[in-house]
């Protein structure tokens, strides 16, 4: 019960303090006036939580006794399994391939045995296809899997087909395969890596302590994504909440590099890709359009610290940084966790205060809450954050009417008009949301909800706006496309060209 | 540990912050302004208010109940429309007109349209508009402020039965023996003798005026600071008073024995409250950061026009109404720029 009280109270501390946290909004407010850091247009200032685990060394979490590897961590088609039931794996061993390029293979996350594959539990919903590995616990889990190369000597080409290898996509959430970046369309050229050292989420600090802590492996990421995109340069953009990484970085770096640091406000959500872009270079990405169209491939610091750290070693992904943290959590702190290990064994290592209210993978503002402890850890998630139960921050509070008060114009970081975009939503104008009011540019991230008075859903009503019109647009398709056999149409349509 | 997990959807954070709370400090920081009133006009005052915001509140209650959207008094947004309304009223603006202005502007002004956040323009001034059509004599009749026996006597034609014409005040008035009592407000001695009382009395509030409009001085600390705890839009009640002082600047370079100058427009009359507290109502105003702006230069402007050039001697009302009604045109002229947009794919679409 004492442990209980004592939970509240530092819940409520930073809350009810008005003082402090006037005290502490008007810090910010001069150091955003006087430093002169750039950023991008709108925006909010989440509580960020952060001092739980900043200054938390990374630490190896032990392996779970089974480990779930979807098939599908990333943007793109699954990979194809290569193992089958019963089968022994050793650690780094590659057990699924990849589907075509916009695919990544996965790779043993430990040494055990195949018991299943089958259906797993995913944050987002739906169940999907997954590995299911026995760790063999007395197996002394070493990666055989090794082979030492030079990447100095490696071509962009190589560097390319080695990152998709590797199994690599965009850990800072995205999940976007990393080797589809470093080949733009035809008629693009990349002119700069930006490398995203941000992590605008609140709690997350797992690409801090990775900039701290695995710097050379970094800088030889950031090198082999310079040589793969043929850019000229790189730009490290680091939140200003962690000088000391863009220090550490700064002195670190070898001066012959045309690699640079440049510090950002800490503002929510400098980390997304497009706000990143206009905050350092001060391009906008057009609508509809790729970073590639403004001369840019942006990366997470945890992905090019895997590509820096794996490519010579002609590894796989198998484990990744994860920040475990939250008001419910006993012992924060950041964790190399192997791939596909379920939340519910991460939470029992750090420790629960009391009863969990939220489980969130990745970060409060974008993450998804788990509908069970089974779900995995997958490539994209960079925290497991664990609210209590009835957390102020969320409680059941009361819905009303807009009032029209703008705070949601002047939190989209896209310029969107929320506040409309939600009178229409609830009309059921869907259409229009998406032709007048350009709902397709909303990259959902939780702006114009966190800051509505009435709590409004807005992020969830614009989810399904765009799913709704999303269905539409291919019930639209397939009624215009009747034939349910596309590659028979093209290969007709081939022949008439030749004829 | 997995029992009575939660699920919600993103964002798992909010700022803590609502409707309800909003308005409360509105509220708060009309309080000193009503505190004020009560100083200046006594008893009178603070039956005014009362009787306004009693019967705002009573009136939304039963229409929130008519129509089964259970108890909307606690949005406080009401309270605001009742407080308001007082302000704008002559301090012996007698108490049953007042009550008709109160139920007027709540039931036409607001539930009708579906309460908070459907109201197209705003509430108080609705009430005040049709009692000002309704009650010409009462809504122009003025009485001294800091009358002498204020906190013992209400003015007389406080207690007028209900619909009865107001007790005349000229010879409660007179027997006061104020000195320099004309009877008019300051905007009316200017606007049909054309003289200028000193504008730091004017700004000050020691004058004649509606029970919360006389101190500029109160209403500017008040605001800033609701300004300040941004719960105001400070885009328009800076925009009303740049419209207003840029419109009325070239009439007095012209004749400044005839015309206002751009300081005594926007120290006199109910401007300043209206700028701070009733132009800025979130519900009623446009919601682009752009449209906000020429939403208040229009309001500013419109307000100078009608004290020049019409029949009324205060423009601000009609022109905060106007204002609200094309304040959603304005709004959708100015939609936000979004990220990425070209001019070629805004051509195109």
């Amino acid at each position: 019960m004492k442990d209980q009280s004592a939970v509240l109270d530092s819940n409520l501390a930073p809350r009810d303090g008005k003082g402090s946290e006037l005290m502490k909004r008007m810090q910010k407010g001069l150091v955003r006036l006087f430093n002169g850091h750039k950023t991008f247009d709108h925006g909010i200032y989440p509580i960020e939580h952060k001092e739980l685990t900043a200054h938390k060394p990374i630490r190896r979490m032990p392996f779970a006794d089974e480990l779930v590897i979807p098939l599908q961590q990333h943007k793109g088609r699954p990979a194809i399994p290569l193992v089958k039931v019963g089968q022994e794996v050793v650690r780094g061993e590659p057990i699924a391939v990849a589907d075509h390029f916009v695919s990544v293979p996965m790779h043993a996350p430990a040494t055990g045995v195949i018991r299943a594959i089958g259906l797993a539990p995913t944050a987002e919903g739906p169940k999907t296809q997954a590995i299911y590995l026995k760790v063999y616990h007395a197996a002394s889990q070493e990666v055989l899997y090794d082979l030492e190369r030079d990447p100095e000597r490696m071509t962009g080409q190589e560097i390319i087909e080695a990152v998709q290898d590797a199994g690599l996509v965009g850990l800072g959430g995205g999940a976007f395969p990393s080797h589809v970046k470093m080949k733009p369309a035809a008629g693009h050229v990349i002119e700069t890596v930006l490398v995203n050292g941000c992590e605008c989420e609140p709690y997350l600090t797992c690409d801090h302590r990775i900039m701290l802590e695995q710097t050379d492996a970094l800088v030889r990421g950031i090198m082999m994504a310079i040589k793969a995109t043929r850019a000229e340069r790189a730009i490290i953009g680091v939140e200003d909440n962690k000088l000391d990484a863009v220090a550490h970085l700064r002195a670190r770096l070898p001066k012959d590099l045309p690699i640079s640091v440049e510090a950002v406000q800490s503002k929510y959500p400098q980390g997304a890709e497009k706000m990143l872009i206009k905050a350092l270079l001060g391009r906008e990405v057009p609508v509809g359009g790729l970073p590639a169209d403004v001369g840019v491939a942006v990366f997470n610091v945890g992905t090019l610290a895997q590509m820096g750290d794996l490519l010579p070693k002609t590894r796989g992904l198998i484990e990744r940084v994860v920040t475990v943290s939250g008001p419910a959590v006993k012992n924060p702190g950041n964790f190399l966790v192997p791939i596909g290990t379920p939340v519910r064994f991460l939470l029992e290592q750090v420790g629960l205060k009391g009863p969990v209210g939220e489980v969130i993978l990745g970060g409060p503002m974008m993450g998804m809450a788990v509908s069970s402890l089974d779900v995995p850890v997958t490539k994209p998630v960079s925290g497991v954050v664990a609210l209590e139960p009835e957390h102020p921050d969320l409680g059941q509070r009361q819905v009303y009417p807009c009032i029209k008060c703008g705070e949601c114009l002047n939190a989209c970081p896209i310029s969107l008009n929320p506040s409309m975009l939600g009178e229409l939503a609830v009309a059921r104008e869907y259409e229009s949301m998406a032709g007048e009011y350009n709902l397709d540019q909303c990259f959902e991230c939780g702006c114009c909800a966190y800051v509505c008075p009435s709590n409004i859903p807005l992020t969830q009503y614009f989810r399904i706006a765009k799913s709704i019109n999303r269905d539409a647009a291919a019930r639209h398709y397939d009624a215009r496309h009747p034939d349910p056999h596309p590659h028979h149409y093209d290969r007709h349509k081939d022949n008439k060209t030749h004829h | 540990m997995a029992k009575g997990i939660e699920i919600r959807t993103s964002p798992h954070l909010k700022r803590v912050m609502s409707v309800d709370k909003i308005m409360r400090t509105v509220v708060l920081a009309l309080l000193p302004i009503c505190a004020f009133s009560v100083y200046q006009f006594g008893l009178s005052a603070l039956l005014l208010l009362t009787t306004t915001t009693a019967v705002a509140v009573l009136t939304e209650w039963f229409f929130a109940r008519a129509s089964g959207k259970g108890n909307t008094v606690s949005d406080w947004s009401v309270v605001i429309t009742g407080l308001l309304l007082g302000l704008t009223l002559p301090p012996g603006f007698p108490l049953w007109m007042a009550a008709v202005a109160a139920f007027v502007g709540v039931a036409l002004g607001k539930a009708l349209f579906g309460g908070l956040g459907y109201n197209v323009m705003n509430p108080a001034l609705v009430g005040r508009a049709f009692v000002q059509a309704a009650f010409p004599v009462a809504i122009t009749t003025w009485t001294p402020a800091f009358a002498p026996g204020r906190f013992a006597e209400l003015i007389p034609s406080t207690l007028t039965l209900p619909f009865m014409q107001p007790i005349p005040v000229a010879d409660w008035v007179a027997g006061l023996q104020m000195d320099g009592w004309t009877g008019a407000t300051p905007l009316a001695i200017q606007k049909f003798q054309h003289i200028e009382l000193p504008a730091s009395d004017v700004f000050t509030g020691m004058i004649a005026g509606s029970a919360g409009e006389t101190s500029a001085l109160l209403i500017l600390i008040c605001g800033l600071w609701l300004a300040w705890q941004r719960m105001l839009d400070i885009r328009i009640p800076l925009s009303v008073l740049a419209g207003a002082a840029l419109m009325a600047l070239p009439f007095w370079l012209l004749d400044p024995g005839h015309y206002p100058s751009p300081w005594f427009v926007l120290s006199s009359g109910g401007l300043m409250l209206a700028a701070w507290f009733m132009a800025s109502d979130m519900v009623a105003s446009p919601v682009t950061a752009r449209g906000a702006i020429i939403y208040g230069l229009f309001i500013g402007m419109l307000t100078v026009v009608i004290r020049l050039f019409g029949g009324l001697v205060e423009g601000v009302m009609y022109a905060i109404l106007i204002g609200n009604a094309v304040g959603p045109l304005i709004s959708s002229w100015t939609q936000p720029r979004v990220y990425g947009a070209t001019k070629k794919a805004k051509e195109s679409e």
